[in-house]
């Protein structure tokens, strides 16, 4: 009863936020550049174009213009790339495996590096270490991304020529059309320093956020009484204590989905990745408008899709559950 | 609260403070001195000699000792644009932070004090647009900007739209943090007082609310400007921001990027030096001001 009215709550905000990217989608295909132009040149006459226009239905009453849109939208069809000459639905998703396998490295990356480190912040909060990993994350916020994705192209591409610093290396086809760079070591090399680089903003935010939780959650009581019963200070720690960081963690890491989907445009000029983020700066170069839309139109339902299963993992680990869009 | 000479002495007293507040005073100095103590005028086209393009620092061999930091692939000195770009980046770092806490300050005054429905919907919208991410907002905003207006327009318009689109995205910070100060306020006496003796609502907010919710606003201004600085570094990187006519730290190590790789580093090393020692520098001074002012505030939490 609750997962129900929990589902239509969910459904009904993400179709408001897809209601207003398909607004944005529509009123920037309508006002980028003349799609006349695109399609016949300066050469044809002005009755020409009229009666052109009226074949295309641009002449139309705007909601009947929007209605067309949206038909074509939800079927898949958002225009035709004018560079690329295919539909720009299609340029995208074949751009969709790089970003994603990048995106995939550096959650991994993120995951193996910010839990460990958190936890043993808070533990022993005053060595040495924990002195040096917390000064660091403050000098790490501070440093923007596209800084240290050069830093990593200069040192380990350039100077030091450890790691390819450009592209996306040999990749093999799945046999459901995917690209993967996962399967030689060629690709894995060559998606190391991106996947650094990409991790490395949200780092120091986790490691101080999993210490301050981790901090909170051995004061509280039912720690304390985990203590008294006599359990070994490993369960107590990563057992008890631990699983309750993981709830704001969750809340932080959905809410961070926008910013590092805008991470990996950034991550993806500074090494030339062929992902869906370095294809739409090239779209907006070239004011090829249906790419630009496609991309917006993608992200959204990302961003829409990642935040609900977020809010379902939330429900799943939180002992407290309650569904929100459930109350009383 | 504490008293002012109580503050000051602990900055003082405090040496990371201290160094933080140094660095930020000599880069503001040297950004708003930029045109009386710059040794050239880097957008003054008479100055310029393409002769002088690509040098190393001076005290590196083929160095000139006009050029303290090296030219890039104009000719300009990397030390003049480095002083002009911090300004700049300065200029809209505190105009979008000026826009954010306008908008904030009375969306958050309006939801704490009338509450009901405009608050939830008011502090709905805040959630929904802090999810949506500012420098993803700003990307695309900024993308179907350049892509609408030809690069003349741009030009003459990208600093009042990085100041409007990073303000408006941000807003959401300084209303909660408004809100939530205001919703402490109203239920004590003063308050009470002011609406028995029949003062208006808008009086009550402004001139007797307000006052007392400005400590967690000057915490949060300080790393707002380190934001927003980040995020037009960033969008200006990307080619969305500043053009390179008018180069702020962002657009500098942008056009510096493509050379760093023929060997010419200094083109991107320095503005980014300067960049980080900005941004790292509020950041400290704003974990300064929130642990001295108002320690139950942390970062990342309202």
């Amino acid at each position: 009863m609750h997962i129900l009215a929990f589902l239509i709550r969910r459904a009904a905000q993400a179709m408001v936020v897809m209601f207003v990217i398909s607004i944005i989608g529509f009123s920037i295909q309508d006002n980028l550049g003349d799609p006349l132009r695109e399609l016949v040149g300066q050469s044809v006459s002005e009755a020409e174009r009229e009666a052109l226009r009226d074949e295309l239905g641009l002449n139309d009453p705007f909601l009947v213009q929007y209605a067309r849109f949206l038909g074509n939208a939800v079927q898949g069809d958002l225009g035709t790339s004018y560079f690329f000459k295919r539909p720009a639905i299609e340029v995208i998703l074949d751009k969709f495996p790089a970003t994603f396998e990048l995106v995939l490295g550096a959650v991994f990356i993120f995951v193996s590096v910010s839990i460990p480190a958190g936890i043993y912040c808070a533990i022993h909060r005053d060595s040495w270490l924990s002195r040096i990993i917390m000064t660091g994350s403050i000098v790490g916020i501070s440093i923007p991304v596209f800084l240290t994705a050069i830093f990593m192209v200069w040192l380990f591409g350039v100077e030091l020529g450890w790691l390819p610093a450009f592209g996306r290396g040999d990749t093999v086809t799945l046999p459901w059309g995917w690209d993967t760079g996962f399967l030689t070591w060629d690709g894995i090399s060559h998606l190391i320093l991106p996947s650094i680089t990409l991790s490395s903003i949200m780092l120091p935010l986790f490691i101080r956020l999993i210490r301050a939780e981790m901090l909170e959650a051995m004061g509280t009581d039912y720690v304390r009484f985990a203590r008294a019963k006599g359990l070994s200070t490993w369960r107590v720690r990563y057992v008890h204590a631990f699983r309750n960081t993981l709830l704001p963690v969750v809340t932080v890491g959905g809410l961070m989905i926008g910013t590092l989907i805008a991470y990996t445009i950034l991550t993806e000029t500074v090494f030339q990745w062929p992902g869906m983020g370095f294809l739409f700066l090239e779209a907006v170069n070239r004011v090829d408008t249906p790419l630009i839309i496609a991309y917006i139109i993608v992200v959204g339902l990302i961003f829409v899709v990642v935040n609900t299963i977020v809010d379902f993992i939330y429900t799943l680990i939180n002992p407290m559950v309650k569904l929100p869009g459930a109350k009383g | 609260m504490i008293s002012f000479s109580a503050f000051v002495k602990r900055f003082f007293s405090d040496p990371v403070a201290i160094g933080a507040g140094v660095v930020l005073l000599v880069l503001v100095l040297m950004a708003v001195l930029a045109p009386l103590i710059a040794p050239q005028n880097p957008y003054d086209p008479l100055q310029l000699d393409i002769m002088d393009s690509e040098m190393p620092p001076s005290w590196k061999p083929g160095g000139d000792d006009r050029f303290l930091l090296g030219t890039d692939a104009q000719g300009r000195g990397v030390l003049s644009t480095i002083m002009y770009g911090t300004g700049i980046s300065l200029l809209i770092g505190v105009g979008a932070v000026i826009v954010q806490a306008v908008l904030g300050i009375t969306l958050g005054l309006i939801a704490g004090y009338k509450g009901g429905w405009i608050d939830s919907f008011l502090m709905r919208l805040a959630d929904i647009q802090l999810s949506l991410s500012t420098l993803m907002m700003a990307i695309i905003a900024l993308a179907l900007f350049q892509a609408a207006f030809d690069a003349n327009t741009y030009a003459d318009y990208a600093i009042i739209m990085l100041i409007m689109v990073i303000g408006i995205a941000e807003w959401p910070k300084f209303a909660r943090t408004v809100r939530s100060s205001v919703l402490g306020e109203k239920k004590k006496e003063y308050v009470d007082a002011a609406r028995v003796i029949g003062l208006p609502a808008r009086r009550i907010m402004w001139g007797h609310i307000l006052p007392n919710t400005l400590t967690p606003v000057l915490v949060i201004s300080t790393i707002q400007v380190a934001e927003a600085i980040m995020i037009e570094a960033s969008l200006s990187f990307l080619g969305l921001g500043m053009p390179t006519d008018r180069p702020s730290l962002g657009s500098l190590i942008r056009s510096g990027f493509e050379f760093i790789f023929s060997g010419s580093w200094w083109i991107t090393l320095y503005p980014a030096l300067v960049l980080i020692a900005l941004v790292l520098s509020l950041n400290l001074l704003g974990d300064w001001l929130r642990d001295v002012l108002n320690p139950k505030l942390r970062r990342g939490e309202d």
